[in-house]
């Protein structure tokens, strides 16, 4: 089943379309989930009161910027295994994306701490984590420049990012021991959800939303690898031509 | 597979180590320098000191180990060791991690020992300085292996020692943080230690594949 996706021309015909219908469907997503949040959602009393609208924004971000970090440890995966040229591409492309995500959810988290508990910055469990991501999705994509082949940048971000996926583990497991002011998990716990649905119903469209988002935003970023591709091919071509 | 080339790998790095004395007396050295130039910034009050002081000394550990790593496979994929080493039925990752150990031996360990002397002049209480030893050593091990899979990493970079620092950065959050309940707790029998203990296990178990596999890059 891979294979049938490792093939650019079959990826190449697959994105055209599949690209803008995600961005549709998943800007439509984001939408009802914003407007959801700013305008019908009661506000949480607990959480800050407006300002608590804010978890729709911040939520579906920063579950991105996680699992962004695991796409691209399992991207680099199957490149590293099966050496399909597809995937490698699809580790690159997700690499700044993810950490623009992590820096919104950062930003956004920022602005929460500041309205709720009354700073901007905290040496929370999550927060310090999630600064960590931006240090590894940092280090991915230096690390991947420091390279002067694309075959020896893709070997080596596949290596620090397989090595990193239980890093990011025990990094989630050491600060949760260490510092925590962040409320619990609320949503996947075993008594249920904790949130109530009203709230969590527009932060899933939020998520999918999202998640949509981000997809085709990394086959737009494969699109263009693949283009430059060509464009040097061909490059090449006309000069080997010309002489 | 003949143990011959990771006893040589071994005891190359020692000599390497040990030739100019530059291996064990440069990361010393560095380490006392950035121990005790924080409290000049901090404060030198003792009841400061002895708050801060074992945090002052993870620090100053992880930027010691970082510090000396850079040339570690640089040598010796300038000189051709690399390509020995592919040469031989040895798996790269058990030479890497041969090598990784005398590294720690010669500049790793001494830090360890010294943390009491650094200790005492950072304040830090006379009952902690033995235990919060032993997690200096058995923190700095990890710091050594996650750092040897940086190196390996960009061996073949020029001037990576920034870029070492940038990619394993937060491979030594999970040491630093049991690393640090460990020795604010005071004991070796408590659940900091084990978990200290646990995550320098999982960097031995793990650390050596990903060494191989960036050291067989490196020599492409």
């Amino acid at each position: 089943m891979l294979s049938t996706f490792a093939n650019p021309a079959r990826f190449m015909a697959l994105s055209r379309w599949l690209a803008p219908l995600f961005y549709a469907v998943g800007g439509a997503l984001i939408a009802y989930c914003l407007y959801q949040g700013i305008y019908v959602v009661p506000p949480i009393e607990r959480q800050g009161g407006d300002i608590a609208r804010n978890l729709q924004a911040h939520v579906p971000v920063a579950y991105i910027a996680t699992i962004g970090y695991y796409s691209m440890a399992a991207a680099s995966f199957v490149w590293f295994i099966w050496r399909h040229e597809l995937a490698d591409m699809a580790a690159k492309s997700m690499a700044p994306l993810g950490l623009a995500y992590t820096i919104a959810a950062l930003a956004s988290g920022s602005i929460w701490g500041q309205g709720t508990w009354g700073t901007w910055w905290a040496w929370d469990a999550r927060l310090t984590a999630t600064l960590f991501m931006a240090f590894l999705y940092l280090g991915y994509i230096f690390l991947r420049l420091a390279m002067e082949s694309r075959q020896k940048a893709a070997r080596a971000g596949a290596i620090l990012t397989m090595l990193g996926v239980p890093i990011v583990i025990m990094i989630k497991f050491s600060v949760d021991m260490f510092l925590t002011l962040h409320q619990g998990a609320s949503i996947l716990t075993a008594e249920g959800p904790k949130i109530p649905w009203v709230h969590l119903r527009p932060m899933f469209a939020g998520m999918a939303g999202h998640m949509l988002v981000f997809s085709a935003m990394t086959m737009t970023l494969m699109r263009a690898d693949i283009y430059k591709r060509q464009a040097a091919r061909w490059r090449e071509k006309r000069l080997a031509g010309a002489r | 597979m003949s143990p011959a080339p990771l006893s040589a790998a071994f005891r190359q790095a020692l000599s390497e180590a040990w030739a100019k004395g530059a291996g064990l007396v440069l990361p010393v050295t560095f380490f006392a320098g950035a121990a005790v130039i924080v409290p000049l910034g901090i404060g030198t009050e003792a009841s400061l000191l002895a708050r801060v002081g074992p945090g002052i000394l993870w620090v100053a550990l992880a930027l010691a180990s970082l510090v000396t790593l850079e040339r570690m496979f640089q040598s010796d994929l300038e000189d051709g060791t690399l390509d020995l080493w592919l040469q031989t039925d040895a798996p790269m990752s058990a030479l890497a991690l041969a090598k990784t150990l005398a590294h720690w031996l010669a500049a790793g360990l001494p830090l360890a020992v010294l943390t009491p002397l650094l200790g005492i002049i950072l304040q830090v209480e006379g009952e902690r300085l033995l235990p919060a030893a032993v997690a200096y050593g058995v923190g700095g091990l990890a710091f050594f292996v996650w750092g040897g899979v940086g190196a390996a990493l960009v061996a073949g970079v020029r001037r990576g020692g920034l870029l070492i620092a940038l990619i394993i950065l937060p491979f030594y959050v999970p040491t630093l943080i049991f690393g640090s309940m460990t020795v604010a707790s005071g004991s070796l029998t408590g659940p900091p230690f084990m978990l200290l203990c646990a995550s320098t296990l999982f960097a031995l178990a793990a650390a050596p594949f990903g060494m191989g596999a960036a050291l067989r890059l490196a020599a492409d």
